[in-house]
């Protein structure tokens, strides 16, 4: 492997579609997180029911639009479930319990119970639910090269999905930057700053956390969707450490930004696989096996994480006077 | 003068609360004959499907350093027969994997019984280990006689489907068919569980209460322990006394150095808890992938012996797990007598109920703190050297799985109350063994994690908690 072909690979990161599915689900925690406050620590739940919503009901039958809503649906029914019980409570209760839902929406997955509707651990192949978003392609089939990036038109990992993805990250931004801008978005950020004060005017708080709360995590089925468009659903794949790997997007690029998930989300793949391609080409074998790189890179970002929360907590665009991470 | 009293009593009281600790481990080894661990299991889990299998000589003899192969979707690894004629390979995709035998490496004289079984197809699932049988000796229709069962078993349960995240305690796979002896014996294993769970989820109480921190990286505490006496039994050789007391000691060191270099800085910066919380889940994953750096995805056994059951009534159960119980009781009689009978414990529940107040009234709150960590880091330790021997393997991941267990016993019996996470726990530990009697068993965990919820909704103050608005 030469450095030019590395430095490909690194490029390629930028615009992929995982990059573009964490960026989605880091901009539905920015509005739990961001803008409302809500320590949601569940984020992957949310995207893996937007993942089986929208691969069982295409397994079913239903058409690509019908899936997408489904997995809406599902990801909207979790956030009204999840909220009743913890929205009055403080914060970091809502952290144990958005985790806790999590993990169970993956062992449910997962139990061989289900194994009819879910696949158990070994998950739902990819190619049995890709048809209805390949086949809306407007694109003729083949694979399309542009400059060194190669991949096919339509297929699995293709320039399909990029577009798609990227464009919907693209909507998400102008939706948050809208809102942001709006009455709405005001009272959460009140919320976010004073929930006594933003009550004490009037507003029912309890019910603008719920709508960030399902918002967010709607943006975080959709994530899911796109995530899982490229390869197969794998409840083991998108357990706590994605939501971690969530998590460390947001804060790396700023919360309570328009674009600093987008940003985050891009520093994190690029570095990742920088680090990751660099390592397995400059470490001999003898003093760091394959899979030790791997492990190696998921470790310097659980260290990153630790130095951003202490030393920049508002991130690279974010701005320290507007967010002040405390519990509530 | 009066501070310098203060400061020896905590001393003092840190040193016996250790004392307490260490001294338990005693018993661990009192019958060296008994207190080895249960028999052989994988620590299969959420990403991790096993294949495994025992090769014996034609004359019942273990094969040792007879290697295998290993190739199928989750890549190709191999895998060589310990001084037992045992082997495992831990597979991290599931699917049909192929197990070749290596007959270069057999022993000096010895054949395959059945040639055309190498290479043998598996096939593995996530989350359960699959045997893969290489019977070695001459062809039965020699007539040697050899029994049929001459060559390798697949090692006892190990083709039950393991637990959701660690490995199968005592459990049977099969729910639905009820019977009193099941209950009953689900019921000891929840006891256990339950008292384990105990071990670590009071220091995470403990933290909780003093320092308003929910601790995510508790779980890699746990995780220490057992990793600790792994390597002192496995690479040192040392007995499993030993082992479990430098684990503990190592898991107490541990909790001084985390609060010495990472949290007390943090207080003093002013850092916020919910921003220490981001931390501690940075930290968490920093630590998992640091232990599966070194120590891999496989499952690490503490110790290899079979294990001697007991039969109690209808119950059955291994010597380990009594013993197991009985260190933990003792322990959490010491630690019930520290928090109630000594001066350092009710100034540590002081802190816990009001720092500031504390603070007022002459209690060095750091000092409180500090002894906080290194009890609730050794308590956690311990709990993952108990837990690694109860569920006959550990692996990197096994606190972390553990983690929302500890924080569902400690949210119900309310958040920051030692005494709650006792009870919270034995409730979590019964649960999750007897949710086995009605729903799959890869699913008991969230079944436990429903309930963590459903307290929140009912009674968010816990069990034991006072009734206070929370938020």
């Amino acid at each position: 492997m030469d450095w030019s072909r590395i430095l490909v690979n690194v490029a390629g990161e930028i615009f992929a579609p995982t990059t573009a599915a964490y960026a989605l689900a880091a901009i539905g925690l920015n509005v739990h997180f961001g803008l409302t406050g809500l320590l949601n620590m569940g984020q992957a739940g949310f995207m893996l029911l937007g993942a089986y919503g929208f691969a069982i009901s295409t397994i079913a039958g239903w058409p690509l639009w019908a899936a997408v809503l489904v997995a809406i649906a599902c990801a909207a029914v979790f956030g009204l479930l999840l909220g009743i019980p913890t929205l009055k409570l403080r914060g970091d209760y809502l952290a144990i319990v958005t985790i806790a839902a999590a993990e169970i929406v993956r062992l449910v997955g997962r139990s061989t119970a289900l194994t009819e509707l879910t696949g158990a651990s070994s998950g739902l192949r990819g190619n049995s639910y890709k048809d209805t978003f390949q086949d809306a392609s407007p694109f003729p089939d083949g694979t399309v090269a542009l400059g060194p990036f190669e991949y096919a038109m339509n297929a699995s990992n293709s320039w399909w999905v990029r577009i798609v993805g990227w464009a919907v990250v693209a909507l998400a931004c102008l939706l948050i930057w809208l809102l942001i801008r709006s009455p709405w978005g005001r009272v959460l950020k009140g919320i976010r700053e004073d929930e006594d004060a933003v009550r004490s005017l009037g507003k029912n708080v309890y019910s603008y956390k719920m709508q960030a709360l399902v918002l967010g995590g709607v943006i975080g089925a959709v994530a899911g969707i796109i995530y899982v468009l490229p390869r197969a659903v794998q409840p083991d794949s998108m357990g706590r450490p994605m939501t971690f790997f969530v998590w460390t997007i947001l804060l790396l690029g700023g919360a309570a930004t328009v674009f600093g998930p987008v940003l985050g989300s891009i520093i994190f793949w690029v570095s990742l696989m920088l680090i990751k391609s660099v390592m397995r080409v400059g470490v001999p074998e003898s003093i760091m096996r394959t899979e030790q790189i791997e492990q190696f890179g998921w470790i310097v970002v659980g260290v990153t994480l630790m130095l951003l929360v202490i030393f920049r907590p508002q991130g690279i665009l974010g701005d320290k006077k507007e967010l002040a991470i405390d519990v509530r | 003068m009066r501070r310098a009293a203060t400061r020896d009593r905590s001393t003092a009281g840190a040193l016996a609360a250790l004392g307490v600790l260490l001294l338990s481990l005693f018993f661990l080894l009192a019958d060296p004959g008994t207190a080895r661990a249960a028999s052989a299991g994988c620590a299969a889990d959420a990403a991790t499907g096993c294949i495994n299998g025992t090769i014996r000589t034609a004359d019942q003899q273990p094969a040792v350093g007879v290697v295998l192969d290993v190739d199928g979707p989750g890549g190709a690894s191999s895998a060589t027969t310990d001084a037992e004629g045992r082997w495992t390979v831990a597979v991290t995709a599931a699917g049909e994997y192929t197990v070749t035998l290596d007959v270069a490496t057999l022993p000096a004289g010895e054949t395959l019984r059945d040639p055309a079984g190498n290479p043998r197809t598996v096939t593995v699932a996530l989350g359960s280990s699959t045997g893969a049988l290489f019977p070695l000796g001459a062809p039965p229709a020699g007539g040697s006689g050899g029994s049929d069962d001459a060559g390798a078993d697949p090692e006892p349960g190990s083709t039950a489907p393991a637990d959701g995240e660690v490995g199968a305690p005592t459990g049977s796979s099969d729910s639905g068919s009820f019977s009193w002896g099941r209950l009953a014996q689900q019921a000891s294993s929840g006891l256990v569980f339950g008292v384990l769970l105990a071990l670590a989820s009071v220091g995470l109480s403990l933290i909780y209460g003093t320092t308003g921190l929910s601790n995510f990286a508790h779980g890699e505490q746990v995780t220490l322990g057992a990793i600790v006496a792994y390597v002192a039994v496995q690479s040192f050789g040392l007995p499993l006394l030993v082992a479990g007391v430098i684990a503990v000691l190592v898991g107490a060191a541990s909790g001084w150095v985390q609060d010495a270099g990472i949290w007390h800085p943090l207080r003093k910066r002013r850092v916020g808890t919910t921003q220490q919380m981001i931390v501690t889940i940075g930290l968490s994953m920093a630590l998992q992938y640091t232990y599966q750096f070194f120590f891999g995805g496989g499952a690490l056994r503490i110790v290899t012996t079979t294990p001697t059951m007991v039969t109690l009534g209808p119950v059955r159960i291994s010597a380990t797990s009594l013993w197991s119980l009985l260190i933990a009781a003792v322990v959490l009689a010491g630690v019930a007598y520290f928090l109630l009978g000594t001066r350092v414990g009710r100034a540590t529940r002081a802190v816990s109920d009001n720092p500031a107040l504390a603070a007022a009234s002459g209690i060095t709150v750091d000092r409180i703190v500090r002894l906080v960590w290194i009890l609730g880091a050794a308590l956690a330790a311990l709990g993952g050297v108990l837990m690694g021997l109860y569920l006959n393997a550990t692996s990197w991941n096994m606190g972390g799985a553990l983690l929302l267990l500890m924080f569902a016993a400690v949210t119900l019996g309310g958040l920051g109350q030692a005494f709650g996470a006792l009870a919270g726990s034995i409730v979590i530990g019964l649960v999750v063994e007897m949710s086995n009697l009605v729903i799959p068993s890869d699913m008991r965990y969230a079944g436990a994690l429903l309930i963590l919820i459903l307290v929140l909704l009912l009674r968010p103050q816990g069990i034991l908690g006072r009734a206070e608005r929370i938020g």
